[in-house]
């Protein structure tokens, strides 16, 4: 039972071949092999979206997904978002400190990376959007209006720079 | 919250995966298919499924395509549910489909969960069965013994159990054309959003000169597979499509429903309830849907 894996994943662009228990998920592969502890661990049955990492350029549950299914893919985290010559932070960051889009922090990397899938897509999303493609992301703080605001924000700055 | 330990498998092709089930079942291993896992993977990790071994088949490319085959939609198994929701394809030549796609879950799950999976899984609670119950859906599977097709109301036998083999893989949903004049809803009510229904109502009918034909509807959520409301078909046949109408067959499906399931988010009462009021509203968005 449960033999090791050799899997060969990019993560925000670095190549990782690991050997890997069959069970382990990509959350727990990311943040135990890797350390890259941005992405958060919540309900590990994927109702929170706390996990939320981009697989080839998708949203997806990464407790949902074993590591060794993301095996020769793509994987993007939110310690990604950070623009990584200057450090500044990536709009869509700085528009969740700026419209107070978290408070304790813990879903915040989730609804960020799920608001970077949104706004690659759809630069101008309406309220209904939104709301849509925030869904599937749990916050237990905020009530989720700012969380409404900040991507509102990043949708608009967004679309006045390059960035992103 | 971590699944417990099995072995693991990504067998490359097709004929090599069936190969494999076929060796594992011979072995007395039980094992399971992980197609998409969305389904799959919060069972494992509330262990309540504890498979042996999992076959992935994440490597069957060409299980993954939406193709017109001569005016029938056929699907392969590990198509995305994204992919068909995306797909203009899929959304004219199957409109309740795609409108049942787009039902399930959250993005996160559709990019990663697959057409088949929901198929193969049966959870009664799936919009997806209760649809294949009202089109013409035909299943291809590839066992041992070759390939097969089977049609919907053979396919679905149970609460999460269908007709396949274990050593048999889903690979493809197929759809007879739909009807351009054809009308068709699904309607279903669920706490949150993405979350999996308490209970919905999928249904097709013509609305021939004013009148009811063809009735089909199918109700999910309520019995350990998804059911045709037969009472509440026979019912509308040949009557005017109207209000008053619409309001009788609501209650006649209600009625016919065996012993709806109870938990603690819905009673048995309540889902029989909400059977007859998504059948009404179901139908009358049918009736005034225009083309």
């Amino acid at each position: 039972m449960s033999s090791k894996q050799r899997i060969e994943v990019r993560v925000n662009g670095t190549r990782y071949v690991r050997e890997v228990e069959a069970r382990l998920t990509l959350a727990d592969f990311l943040r135990h092999e890797l350390s890259l502890g941005g992405t958060h661990v919540g309900c590990e049955h994927g109702i929170c979206g706390a996990c939320t990492v981009l697989i080839n350029d998708q949203s997806a549950r990464s407790c949902l997904t074993l590591a060794v299914q993301a095996d020769d893919c793509d994987i993007t985290t939110v310690e990604n978002l950070r623009n990584p010559e200057t450090g500044a932070l990536h709009p869509i960051q700085q528009s969740f400190v700026d419209a107070h889009g978290l408070q304790c922090g813990f879903c915040t990397p989730g609804f960020m990376m799920t608001t970077l899938e949104l706004l690659r897509e759809n630069p101008d999303p309406s309220d209904e959007q939104i709301k849509e493609a925030l869904g599937g992301n749990l916050c237990r703080c905020t009530g989720y209006q700012s969380i409404m605001d900040s991507v509102r924000l990043a949708a608009q700055r967004m679309k006045s720079s390059t960035l992103g | 919250m971590k699944p417990a330990p099995f072995d693991y498998h990504a067998p490359a092709t097709l004929d090599e995966a069936v190969a494999l089930l076929t060796r594992l079942e011979d072995e007395g291993c039980d094992m399971k298919i992980i197609a998409g896992g969305q389904s799959l993977m919060p069972m494992l990790a509330l262990r309540v499924a504890r498979p042996e071994a999992l076959v992935d088949l994440r490597r069957l490319d060409t299980l993954n395509y939406i193709r017109d085959d001569a005016g029938t939609l056929a699907i392969g198994a590990m198509t995305s549910k994204q992919a068909a929701a995306d797909s203009a394809l899929v959304k004219r030549a199957q409109p309740l489909f795609h409108a049942a796609t787009e039902l399930v879950g959250h993005r996160q799950i559709r990019n990663r969960g697959s057409v088949g999976g929901s198929f193969a899984h049966a959870d009664p609670a799936s919009e997806y069965p209760a649809v294949a119950l009202v089109l013409d859906t035909e299943f291809e599977a590839v066992g041992p013994d070759g390939a097969r097709t089977i049609p919907a109301d053979e396919f679905f036998v149970t609460y999460m159990t269908t007709s396949l083999e274990t050593t048999e893989v889903l690979t493809a949903v197929r759809f007879a054309p739909f009807a351009p004049q054809r009308r068709w809803a699904i309607q279903e009510f669920a706490r949150r959003n993405g979350d999996l229904a308490l209970a919905g109502v999928a249904l097709t009918l013509n609305v021939d000169g004013g009148l009811c034909r063809d009735v089909r509807i199918a109700a999910f959520g309520v019995e350990a597979t998804a059911v045709r409301l037969t009472a509440a078909e026979q019912l509308l046949e040949g009557q005017p499509a109207q209000a008053a109408q619409f309001e009788q067959a609501g209650k006649a499906g209600a009625a016919q429903l065996d012993d709806p399931m109870s938990c603690i988010h819905a009673s048995s009462a309540y889902r029989r309830h909400l059977i007859g009021v998504l059948t009404t509203r179901a139908l009358g968005e049918a009736a005034a849907r225009t083309h």
